[in-house]
Protein backbone atom coordinates (compact mmCIF):
# COMPACT_ATOMS: atom_id res chain seq x y z
CA UNK A 1 0.00 0.00 0.00
CA UNK A 2 1.30 2.89 -0.95
CA UNK A 3 2.31 5.40 2.19
CA UNK A 4 2.36 9.30 2.05
CA UNK A 5 3.76 11.20 4.75
CA UNK A 6 2.66 15.10 5.53
CA UNK A 7 4.99 16.98 7.29
CA UNK A 8 4.03 19.47 8.78
CA UNK A 9 4.73 22.59 12.18
CA UNK A 10 1.46 23.27 13.15
CA UNK A 11 -1.63 21.12 12.03
CA UNK A 12 -4.18 23.72 9.62
CA UNK A 13 -7.53 22.94 8.21
CA UNK A 14 -5.55 21.84 5.39
CA UNK A 15 -2.91 19.22 7.25
CA UNK A 16 -6.33 17.53 8.52
CA UNK A 17 -8.15 17.75 5.03
CA UNK A 18 -5.59 15.97 2.87
CA UNK A 19 -5.09 13.71 6.20
CA UNK A 20 -8.42 12.27 5.82
CA UNK A 21 -8.15 12.43 1.98
CA UNK A 22 -5.70 9.96 2.27
CA UNK A 23 -7.09 7.83 4.28
CA UNK A 24 -10.39 7.79 2.51
CA UNK A 25 -8.77 6.79 -0.40
CA UNK A 26 -7.66 3.58 1.02
CA UNK A 27 -4.01 4.83 1.15
CA UNK A 28 -1.35 5.03 4.25
CA UNK A 29 -1.07 8.48 5.77
CA UNK A 30 1.40 9.49 8.26
CA UNK A 31 1.58 13.13 10.28
CA UNK A 32 4.91 13.94 11.42
CA UNK A 33 5.66 16.74 13.15
CA UNK A 34 8.69 18.62 11.19
CA UNK A 35 10.07 19.99 15.14
CA UNK A 36 10.86 16.67 16.17
CA UNK A 37 12.66 15.23 13.30
CA UNK A 38 16.51 15.28 13.53
CA UNK A 39 19.20 14.47 10.63
CA UNK A 40 22.76 13.54 10.68
CA UNK A 41 24.72 13.09 7.47
CA UNK A 42 24.42 9.26 7.71
CA UNK A 43 21.06 9.75 7.81
CA UNK A 44 19.10 7.14 5.20
CA UNK A 45 16.19 6.78 3.27
CA UNK A 46 14.83 3.62 4.75
CA UNK A 47 13.31 5.67 7.68
CA UNK A 48 9.82 3.95 7.19
CA UNK A 49 8.26 7.04 8.64
CA UNK A 50 8.43 8.96 5.87
CA UNK A 51 6.66 6.46 3.48
CA UNK A 52 7.00 6.44 -0.32
CA UNK A 53 6.12 10.22 -1.14
CA UNK A 54 6.36 13.49 1.44
CA UNK A 55 4.33 15.95 1.29
CA UNK A 56 5.79 19.01 2.60
CA UNK A 57 3.14 20.99 4.34
CA UNK A 58 5.49 23.30 7.15
CA UNK A 59 4.46 26.89 8.16
CA UNK A 60 8.26 28.14 8.37
CA UNK A 61 9.40 29.15 5.35
CA UNK A 62 13.14 28.62 6.93
CA UNK A 63 12.63 25.28 8.25
CA UNK A 64 10.65 23.85 5.89
CA UNK A 65 13.48 25.01 3.53
CA UNK A 66 15.86 23.00 5.43
CA UNK A 67 13.80 20.20 6.30
CA UNK A 68 13.14 19.65 2.21
CA UNK A 69 17.12 19.76 0.98
CA UNK A 70 17.92 16.91 4.22
CA UNK A 71 15.03 14.86 2.62
CA UNK A 72 15.60 15.58 -0.84
CA UNK A 73 19.92 15.14 -0.33
CA UNK A 74 18.55 11.47 0.87
CA UNK A 75 16.90 10.77 -2.02
CA UNK A 76 13.61 10.63 -0.89
CA UNK A 77 10.33 11.78 -3.43
CA UNK A 78 8.65 15.22 -1.66
CA UNK A 79 6.30 17.93 -3.01
CA UNK A 80 7.41 20.74 -3.56
CA UNK A 81 10.99 20.38 -4.40
CA UNK A 82 13.65 22.59 -2.69
CA UNK A 83 14.07 25.01 -5.56
CA UNK A 84 10.38 25.32 -5.80
CA UNK A 85 10.30 25.46 -1.91
CA UNK A 86 13.27 28.07 -2.31
CA UNK A 87 11.46 30.43 -5.20
CA UNK A 88 8.01 30.43 -3.70
CA UNK A 89 9.41 31.77 -0.41
CA UNK A 90 11.57 35.02 -1.84
CA UNK A 91 9.16 37.37 -3.28
CA UNK A 92 12.33 38.60 -5.41
CA UNK A 93 13.25 35.30 -5.77
CA UNK A 94 9.44 34.52 -7.35
CA UNK A 95 9.79 37.91 -9.31
CA UNK A 96 12.62 37.59 -11.02
CA UNK A 97 11.81 33.99 -12.48
CA UNK A 98 8.26 34.78 -13.65
CA UNK A 99 9.87 38.06 -15.16
CA UNK A 100 12.45 35.63 -17.21
CA UNK A 101 9.48 33.53 -17.95
CA UNK A 102 7.97 35.80 -19.73
CA UNK A 103 5.02 35.44 -17.31
CA UNK A 104 3.66 38.90 -16.86
CA UNK A 105 3.90 40.66 -13.09
CA UNK A 106 3.88 43.54 -11.65
CA UNK A 107 6.92 46.21 -12.25
CA UNK A 108 9.00 45.94 -9.42
CA UNK A 109 12.08 47.35 -8.19
CA UNK A 110 14.52 45.64 -5.22
CA UNK A 111 17.33 47.63 -3.32
CA UNK A 112 19.30 46.97 -1.39
CA UNK A 113 20.16 49.36 1.92
CA UNK A 114 18.24 51.92 3.38
CA UNK A 115 19.55 54.55 1.25
CA UNK A 116 18.80 53.20 -2.12
CA UNK A 117 15.43 52.13 -1.47
CA UNK A 118 14.67 56.09 -0.52
CA UNK A 119 16.53 56.92 -3.63
CA UNK A 120 14.42 54.08 -5.49
CA UNK A 121 11.05 55.44 -4.01
CA UNK A 122 11.74 58.57 -4.59
CA UNK A 123 12.13 58.42 -8.60
CA UNK A 124 9.46 55.60 -8.80
CA UNK A 125 6.89 58.06 -7.19
CA UNK A 126 3.87 57.06 -5.21
CA UNK A 127 1.63 55.32 -4.54
CA UNK A 128 3.67 52.18 -4.62
CA UNK A 129 3.91 49.12 -2.45
CA UNK A 130 6.38 47.78 -0.22
CA UNK A 131 6.78 43.75 0.56
CA UNK A 132 9.15 42.11 2.95
CA UNK A 133 10.54 39.45 0.26
CA UNK A 134 9.92 36.71 3.07
CA UNK A 135 6.46 36.19 5.23
CA UNK A 136 2.75 35.88 4.04
CA UNK A 137 -1.03 36.46 5.18
CA UNK A 138 -0.26 40.33 3.92
CA UNK A 139 1.71 40.90 7.17
CA UNK A 140 4.21 44.21 6.63
CA UNK A 141 2.52 44.93 3.21
CA UNK A 142 1.77 48.67 3.06
CA UNK A 143 0.63 50.80 0.52
CA UNK A 144 3.36 53.74 0.30
CA UNK A 145 1.30 57.10 -0.22
CA UNK A 146 3.99 59.87 0.16
CA UNK A 147 7.16 60.88 1.23
CA UNK A 148 6.26 60.94 4.93
CA UNK A 149 4.91 57.23 4.67
CA UNK A 150 8.08 56.50 2.99
CA UNK A 151 10.53 57.73 5.92
CA UNK A 152 8.49 55.98 8.50
CA UNK A 153 9.05 52.43 6.71
CA UNK A 154 12.09 53.22 6.63
CA UNK A 155 13.10 54.22 10.24
CA UNK A 156 10.81 51.22 10.97
CA UNK A 157 12.77 48.75 8.69
CA UNK A 158 16.36 49.99 9.96
CA UNK A 159 15.26 48.94 14.03
CA UNK A 160 14.99 45.79 12.92
CA UNK A 161 17.25 43.52 13.21
CA UNK A 162 16.04 40.82 10.66
CA UNK A 163 18.64 40.68 7.99
CA UNK A 164 16.23 40.34 5.54
CA UNK A 165 14.17 43.94 6.32
CA UNK A 166 16.93 45.54 4.32
CA UNK A 167 16.37 43.98 1.08
CA UNK A 168 13.41 46.17 -0.12
CA UNK A 169 10.87 45.06 -2.72
CA UNK A 170 8.80 47.77 -3.76
CA UNK A 171 6.04 47.58 -6.41
CA UNK A 172 4.05 49.46 -8.78
CA UNK A 173 0.52 50.02 -7.06
CA UNK A 174 -1.74 48.17 -9.48
CA UNK A 175 -5.06 49.27 -10.73
CA UNK A 176 -7.77 46.66 -10.03
CA UNK A 177 -10.56 45.71 -8.67
CA UNK A 178 -11.06 45.01 -4.73
CA UNK A 179 -9.88 41.81 -5.25
CA UNK A 180 -7.94 39.24 -6.72
CA UNK A 181 -7.69 35.51 -7.84
CA UNK A 182 -6.01 32.58 -6.18
CA UNK A 183 -5.90 29.30 -8.10
CA UNK A 184 -4.47 26.20 -6.93
CA UNK A 185 -2.37 24.60 -9.22
CA UNK A 186 -2.27 20.47 -9.06
CA UNK A 187 0.54 19.59 -11.47
CA UNK A 188 -0.80 20.33 -14.74
CA UNK A 189 -3.94 20.80 -13.65
CA UNK A 190 -5.93 23.76 -11.91
CA UNK A 191 -8.28 22.59 -8.91
CA UNK A 192 -9.67 25.52 -8.09
CA UNK A 193 -9.92 29.35 -8.96
CA UNK A 194 -11.79 32.09 -6.31
CA UNK A 195 -12.20 35.71 -6.06
CA UNK A 196 -10.40 36.97 -3.15
CA UNK A 197 -12.50 40.58 -2.06
CA UNK A 198 -10.82 42.62 0.33
CA UNK A 199 -12.94 43.43 3.29
CA UNK A 200 -14.29 47.12 4.32
CA UNK A 201 -11.30 49.82 5.13
CA UNK A 202 -8.68 47.14 3.86
CA UNK A 203 -6.75 46.92 0.53
CA UNK A 204 -5.17 43.83 0.66
CA UNK A 205 -7.33 40.50 -0.12
CA UNK A 206 -5.80 37.72 1.53
CA UNK A 207 -8.00 35.90 3.56
CA UNK A 208 -5.77 36.00 6.78
CA UNK A 209 -6.63 39.72 7.17
CA UNK A 210 -10.68 39.32 6.33
CA UNK A 211 -11.08 38.72 2.87
CA UNK A 212 -13.34 36.93 2.06
CA UNK A 213 -13.42 34.20 -1.46
CA UNK A 214 -16.13 33.55 -4.20
CA UNK A 215 -15.64 31.09 -6.78
CA UNK A 216 -14.46 32.44 -10.04
CA UNK A 217 -14.21 31.63 -14.04
CA UNK A 218 -11.87 29.69 -15.06
CA UNK A 219 -11.00 31.28 -18.13
CA UNK A 220 -8.76 29.60 -21.04
CA UNK A 221 -6.77 32.98 -21.12
CA UNK A 222 -6.21 32.61 -16.84
CA UNK A 223 -5.57 28.54 -17.14
CA UNK A 224 -2.50 29.42 -19.65
CA UNK A 225 -1.09 32.48 -17.66
CA UNK A 226 -1.46 29.99 -14.45
CA UNK A 227 0.21 27.08 -16.12
CA UNK A 228 2.84 29.02 -17.44
CA UNK A 229 3.09 30.29 -13.69
CA UNK A 230 3.53 27.12 -12.49
CA UNK A 231 6.19 25.61 -15.00
CA UNK A 232 8.13 28.75 -14.61
CA UNK A 233 8.51 28.23 -10.91
CA UNK A 234 8.92 24.47 -10.89
CA UNK A 235 5.44 22.78 -10.72
CA UNK A 236 4.01 20.93 -8.06
CA UNK A 237 1.69 21.76 -5.48
CA UNK A 238 1.01 25.68 -5.72
CA UNK A 239 -0.84 28.89 -4.94
CA UNK A 240 -0.77 30.94 -8.04
CA UNK A 241 -2.48 34.39 -7.40
CA UNK A 242 -3.45 37.33 -9.71
CA UNK A 243 -4.44 40.69 -10.01
CA UNK A 244 -6.59 41.69 -12.53
CA UNK A 245 -5.04 45.26 -14.53
CA UNK A 246 -7.54 47.29 -15.53
CA UNK A 247 -4.98 48.02 -18.76
CA UNK A 248 -2.95 45.04 -18.84
CA UNK A 249 -5.15 41.88 -17.80
CA UNK A 250 -4.14 39.48 -15.70
CA UNK A 251 -0.16 39.77 -13.33
CA UNK A 252 1.01 37.29 -11.27
CA UNK A 253 1.90 38.47 -8.17
CA UNK A 254 3.06 35.37 -6.10
CA UNK A 255 3.06 32.12 -6.03
CA UNK A 256 2.40 29.95 -2.79
CA UNK A 257 4.56 26.43 -2.24
CA UNK A 258 2.05 25.06 0.84
CA UNK A 259 -0.76 26.62 -0.17
CA UNK A 260 -3.61 27.34 2.08
CA UNK A 261 -6.99 26.28 0.82
CA UNK A 262 -9.32 26.87 3.55
CA UNK A 263 -11.13 29.91 1.52
CA UNK A 264 -11.06 28.02 -1.60
CA UNK A 265 -12.94 25.06 -0.58
CA UNK A 266 -15.91 26.86 1.04
CA UNK A 267 -17.24 28.15 -1.95
CA UNK A 268 -15.84 25.44 -4.84
CA UNK A 269 -17.24 22.53 -5.48
CA UNK A 270 -13.98 20.61 -6.67
CA UNK A 271 -12.44 18.44 -3.84
CA UNK A 272 -8.95 20.24 -3.69
CA UNK A 273 -8.01 17.80 -0.85
CA UNK A 274 -8.62 14.61 -2.99
CA UNK A 275 -6.76 16.12 -6.34
CA UNK A 276 -3.58 16.52 -3.73
CA UNK A 277 -3.91 12.53 -3.35
CA UNK A 278 -4.42 12.10 -6.29
CA UNK A 279 -1.28 13.47 -7.57
CA UNK A 280 1.07 12.50 -4.70
CA UNK A 281 0.01 8.86 -5.50
CA UNK A 282 0.62 9.56 -9.53
CA UNK A 283 3.93 11.00 -8.18
CA UNK A 284 5.28 8.25 -6.05
CA UNK A 285 5.02 5.59 -8.64
CA UNK A 286 7.06 7.54 -10.91
CA UNK B 1 -12.72 17.55 26.77
CA UNK B 2 -11.82 20.37 29.11
CA UNK B 3 -8.19 21.67 30.27
CA UNK B 4 -7.17 24.56 32.39
CA UNK B 5 -5.12 27.42 30.21
CA UNK B 6 -1.49 26.85 32.20
CA UNK B 7 -1.27 31.27 31.89
CA UNK B 8 -4.35 32.30 33.16
CA UNK B 9 -7.05 29.58 34.42
CA UNK B 10 -9.45 29.60 31.94
CA UNK B 11 -11.28 26.96 30.24
CA UNK B 12 -10.04 25.69 27.51
CA UNK B 13 -12.63 23.44 25.58
CA UNK B 14 -10.50 20.95 23.40
CA UNK B 15 -12.74 19.69 20.12
CA UNK B 16 -13.81 15.96 20.09
CA UNK B 17 -11.80 15.98 16.43
CA UNK B 18 -8.84 17.75 17.32
CA UNK B 19 -5.60 16.17 16.22
CA UNK B 20 -2.03 16.14 17.69
CA UNK B 21 -0.20 19.38 16.39
CA UNK B 22 -3.69 21.06 16.31
CA UNK B 23 -2.82 24.69 18.30
CA UNK B 24 -5.72 25.37 20.84
CA UNK B 25 -5.99 29.15 21.29
CA UNK B 26 -7.08 30.66 25.37
CA UNK B 27 -10.20 32.34 24.98
CA UNK B 28 -9.43 34.74 27.90
CA UNK B 29 -5.83 35.77 27.44
CA UNK B 30 -4.86 34.26 23.58
CA UNK B 31 -1.99 32.22 24.67
CA UNK B 32 -1.67 29.39 21.77
CA UNK B 33 -0.72 25.95 22.99
CA UNK B 34 -0.04 23.08 20.59
CA UNK B 35 -1.66 19.63 21.15
CA UNK B 36 1.24 16.93 22.73
CA UNK B 37 -0.38 13.61 22.84
CA UNK B 38 -4.11 13.06 23.18
CA UNK B 39 -6.48 10.09 23.89
CA UNK B 40 -9.86 9.03 25.35
CA UNK B 41 -9.77 10.83 28.86
CA UNK B 42 -6.51 13.24 28.29
CA UNK B 43 -4.79 15.41 26.89
CA UNK B 44 -0.94 17.09 27.28
CA UNK B 45 -0.46 20.61 25.63
CA UNK B 46 2.66 22.68 25.42
CA UNK B 47 2.79 26.62 24.74
CA UNK B 48 3.02 26.99 21.25
CA UNK B 49 5.85 28.81 19.23
CA UNK B 50 4.96 32.46 18.54
CA UNK B 51 4.12 33.55 14.57
CA UNK B 52 7.65 33.98 12.96
CA UNK B 53 8.25 36.54 10.20
CA UNK B 54 8.92 33.35 8.07
CA UNK B 55 5.42 31.61 8.14
CA UNK B 56 2.91 31.32 5.92
CA UNK B 57 1.75 29.83 3.10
Amino acid sequence: MIRICIIYDKLRFEEKKIYSKIKEKGLDATLVDGKSITFDTESSKRDPVFGDIILQRVISYTRGLHLTYCLEQMGLPIVNSYNVSEICGNKLITSMILKKNDVPTPKTTFAFSTESARECMKNLGYPLVVKPIIGSWGRGVYQIKDQSMAEMLLDTRQDNDNSYSRIYYLQELIDRPSRDIRCIVIGDEIAASVYRYSSENEWRTNVAVGGRTEEAPLTSELQEIVLKASNAIGGGILGVDLMEDKARGYLVHEVNNTVEFRGASAVCKSDIAGAMTDYLLKMSTK
Amino acid sequence: MKKECKDCGAELTIPQDSMVGEIITCPDCGTDFEILSKNQDTVEMREAESVGEDWGQ
